[in-house]
């Protein structure tokens, strides 16, 4: 039996579609057999954050309303072969799809599937309510912003009345620099505030829009320390225990040089 | 001298982080409160039962509300007594 795992975060802009692209793709990259949902109906994006969007032939609502079959629907990735994309219809409405379609279909899916996830729209209308309806667990993806980690509780109070209890964090685009100094908030601060566990921690990493650009998650390269946050992800999912990544290190040579001559502190 | 130099440095002594974590903390207690309506009734019957081992109290007088002001929340009761208990003092001596 899979399991099926909501991704969501109440604001948006957060990262929740980054997110679930690369920790789908680093559960592929470990062997499982993983399914990500688009639930953005109407704005979906997960197809070209993963590279896929030419792939598209029916979607979400196409599989709700029994236009076609579930299988049709599944685009499978380019680079993984247990790997396969559920797009969400780009000219319908959130009210397309009930909560009991969502709860149906994964319980459909969880016979095929090791990992089910789903990307959640922002907000907390219809969408979201679609989203979790058929999850057993969530992730809540938050920045260290006083409007993120507001909304991010609330999704808390709100996960938790839905019977999705304990949900754990990913904080996103944090920036080790400012952090030093006392101009964003820790980690520590952040689960103090929100009384959650922690699933990880991802630097901000310009590579993110590179990888984007490309269509090409970020976990699959070695360099991208997001990538390498995602990929430590990915694995706690699987009930591994792994330490959180060093957000002191310093990258790069050209960094080491300037310090070597005294520019950089 | 120092805090112009800071200035332009653009760093305040302490931090934004500790401004935020503040104001983090206020809205949230707000948001906290507004999110579960049915919060101050259990509240009112929690209280209710723990006054009654004390003392008698009206409980259709009782009442419990959250005071907002800009920076910070109270939670105000106002517990109409009818009667002491003699028991509970007589358990303690």
């Amino acid at each position: 039996m899979g399991e099926v795992i909501v991704i969501t975060s109440g604001k948006g802009g957060v990262g929740k579609t980054t997110t679930t692209a690369n920790i789908g793709t680093g559960l592929a990259a470990l062997g499982y057999k993983v399914v990500l949902i688009d639930t953005d109906i109407g704005l979906r994006n997960l197809d070209v954050v993963m590279g896929l969007e030419n792939r598209i032939v029916y979607d979400l609502v196409d599989v709700t309303q029994g236009h076609c079959r579930l299988k049709q629907a599944l685009i499978k990735d380019k680079r993984f072969d247990g790997l396969f994309l559920l797009p969400a219809a780009q000219t319908k409405d959130k009210t397309a799809v009930n909560a009991e379609d969502m709860k149906k279909l994964c319980s459909e899916l969880e016979k095929e599937f090791d990992y089910i996830l789903i990307d959640c729209p922002a907000g907390i209308e219809q969408g979201f309510k679609n989203a979790i309806a058929g999850a057993q667990k969530a992730i809540i993806v938050t920045t260290p912003e006083v409007s993120a980690v507001r909304d991010a509780d609330r999704i808390i109070g709100l996960l938790e009345a839905n019977n999705l209890k304990s949900p754990r964090l990913i904080i996103n685009r944090i920036r080790p620099d400012m952090v030093k100094r006392g101009d964003m908030m820790n980690i520590d601060d952040m689960l103090d505030i929100l009384a959650i566990d922690l699933m990880g921690v991802v630097p901000d990493d310009e590579y993110i829009v590179v990888s984007t650009n490309k269509g090409e998650p970020a976990v699959l390269d070695m360099n991208s320390r997001a990538g390498q946050a995602y990929r430590n992800i990915a694995r706690r999912i699987t009930g591994e225990e792994v330490p959180l990544i060093n957000l002191e290190y310093e990258d790069g040579l050209l960094n080491k040089l300037k310090r070597l001559l005294g520019l950089k502190g | 001298m120092i805090d112009f130099l800071k200035s332009i440095l653009g760093r305040e002594p302490a931090g934004s982080k500790n401004l935020a974590k503040e104001r983090l903390r206020l809205v949230l207690v707000h948001d906290r409160a507004t999110v579960s309506p049915h919060l101050l009734e259990s509240l009112k019957e929690d209280l209710i039962k723990v006054i009654s081992n004390y003392m008698e109290i009206d409980r259709e007088a009782l009442d419990v509300q959250l005071n907002r002001d800009d920076d910070s929340v109270a939670l105000v009761a106002n517990i109409p007594v009818l009667k002491m208990k003699r028991t509970y003092q007589d358990a303690q001596v």
